[in-house]
């Protein structure tokens, strides 16, 4: 048998995309909260208990009930109530240059956003600070809507 | 409830990097070691179970090539976790009560240095409202650590503490990797890493592979002059959402414990799987452990932190210290997530 590439035929190629080539839903109560991001919302949701869960959840971490359907507007204000101090951001980091990962809880919320704190400086870091949603240019439905949470002072 | 005791157990040396072998080649002089030394003929072992994680290989289904370390000829009966082989070793333990075996074998393997580990594990969190950021573990476990400064449960010299003593300890075993003494004055002079974690708070990068074998009662006792018993073992979790727990306690380690009946008899000694330093401090109170219990004689996962066999390692480190008589009761302890969101707690007595 001849070999193709021998006689001047061109070889068989194709383009292969490493993805996952399906959609995932969010279900009922993320789509919920990234539709809100998307307008410039933060919501969090209800247990039975009457807490406010942010981000929200299908179920209580506490009891494993389901949460009840009432979504509550949240922050844009918060407080931080733990954060870490990055001094030198790896690429995959939101932010370019210092920040901080913090725990903010936001005004109307009972748990903690994960999420980061942009002030420049170590310095101006500290546990209770008050903090805001700062929001990226373009709003998509992504947590990186919220582009970082600011000192409420400075803003 | 049938009894159920450790009989054997083996690990590599642990390493920064394992450059040479591949996963399969550093499995097999392990597990070879742990059935000669289980008294129990390979053919004989009637249930496997490995725990590894595809996320450090970078390749699906790279468990069942792990496969091959075993020998799966004549056909064995085979399972596997997605978790440290601590959970592993649970699943043979549940294999063994249905009474479907007598015996079992467990493993774990992983080669940490082959990627950003603390970026991997990021993608173990919520991947809609969390991972897009790229919370790393080291700056998850600073937010722990700070939620535990600001209630002044413990200060960053208790942390610097537990970091030299694990290394202290650590000189005594051939296979850690991190090993030394640190003068705690000094580290406190380091700058931080993520603050308020210095590089002694983290744990080493680790490559190696361990595994266990367990035997019912009689089978036990007839292939082992010293089998270790296996008196409780429990595993519980927590949220996966860091801002929905307070990140200074463990619950799931209490409760765990309680389960695994860690306060129904003196404990000699621990073995924790708390990769970093705070989280031995918030494992201690979650267990209840008295201050002068020895924690981590064998410098623990800051003096060797094997990504899926650190906490595999804590129950085999813990039995072959009781094996050796240096102990009669002790608690080993497993976690898995970040922050310490879900804990395994075994209970062992000689």
């Amino acid at each position: 048998m001849s070999d193709p590439s021998a006689v001047g035929e061109p070889q068989l190629t194709a383009a292969h995309t490493l993805e996952y080539a399906y959609k995932r839903s969010l279900g009922p109560v993320l789509s919920r909260f990234f539709t809100g991001l998307r307008d410039k919302r933060i919501q969090g949701v209800k247990t039975g208990a009457g807490q406010v869960l942010v981000p929200p959840a299908e179920y209580d971490p506490a009891t494993g009930e389901a949460t009840t359907d009432e979504f509550v507007d949240v922050g844009p204000g918060g407080v931080v109530t733990s954060w870490a101090w990055v001094a030198n951001p790896r690429a995959k980091h939101p932010l370019d240059h210092p920040f901080a990962f913090a725990l903010v809880q936001l005004d109307g919320a009972d748990t903690s956003l994960l999420h980061v704190v942009d002030t420049g400086d170590e310095s101006s870091m500290s546990t209770g600070m008050r903090v805001k949603a700062k929001w990226a240019d373009e709003t998509i439905g992504q947590i990186q809507d919220i582009a970082s949470f600011v000192p409420e002072e400075a803003s | 409830m049938r009894d159920v005791a450790i009989v054997s157990y083996s690990q590599t040396p642990y390493v920064r990097s394992e450059r040479v072998r591949n996963e399969v080649e550093m499995l097999m002089p392990v597990i070879d070691a742990v059935v000669e030394q289980s008294g129990i003929a390979r053919r004989e072992i009637g249930f496997t179970c490995s725990g590894s994680t595809d996320y450090l290989a970078g390749q699906s289904f790279s468990f069942v090539m792990a496969v091959d370390a075993v020998g799966a000829w004549p056909p064995i009966k085979e399972s596997h976790v997605e978790m440290d082989g601590a959970w592993a070793l649970y699943e043979a333990w549940v294999k063994i009560q249905c009474g479907e075996v007598d015996s079992a074998l467990a493993f774990s393997f992983g080669r940490s240095s082959m990627g950003e580990t603390a970026e991997t594990l990021a993608l173990q969190t919520d991947p809609y409202t969390v991972a897009p950021l790229c919370p790393d573990t080291i700056s998850m476990a600073a937010l722990q650590a700070r939620v535990g400064l600001d209630k002044g449960l413990f200060s960053e010299r208790d942390m610097a503490e537990v970091a030299a003593r694990c290394r202290r300890a650590a000189k005594d075993n051939p296979e850690a990797q991190l090993k030394g003494d640190f003068d705690v004055d000094k580290l406190l002079a380091e700058p931080y890493l993520v603050s308020p974690l210095r590089k002694h708070d983290c744990p080493p990068i680790s490559d190696g592979a361990a595994a266990i074998v367990i035997a019912a009662g009689d089978l036990a006792k007839q292939v082992s002059k010293k089998p270790v018993w296996i008196r409780g073992i429990d595993h519980r979790l927590d949220s996966h959402q860091l801002g929905s727990r307070d990140l200074s306690l463990s619950p799931s380690t209490e409760l765990a414990g309680k389960k695994a009946g860690v306060a129904q008899g003196p404990i000699d000694f621990a073995e924790l799987h708390a990769p970093f330093s705070h989280q031995e401090l918030i494992l201690r109170r979650a267990l209840g452990l008295a201050d002068d219990v020895l924690v981590n004689p064998s410098g623990g996962p800051l003096a060797a932190n094997p990504i899926m066999s650190a906490g595999l390692a804590r129950i085999g480190e813990a039995s072959r210290r009781i094996a050796a008589g240096k102990g009669q009761r002790a608690v080993a302890h497993a976690t898995s997530g970040p922050c310490l969101q879900q804990n395994l707690v075994c209970v062992l007595e000689g």
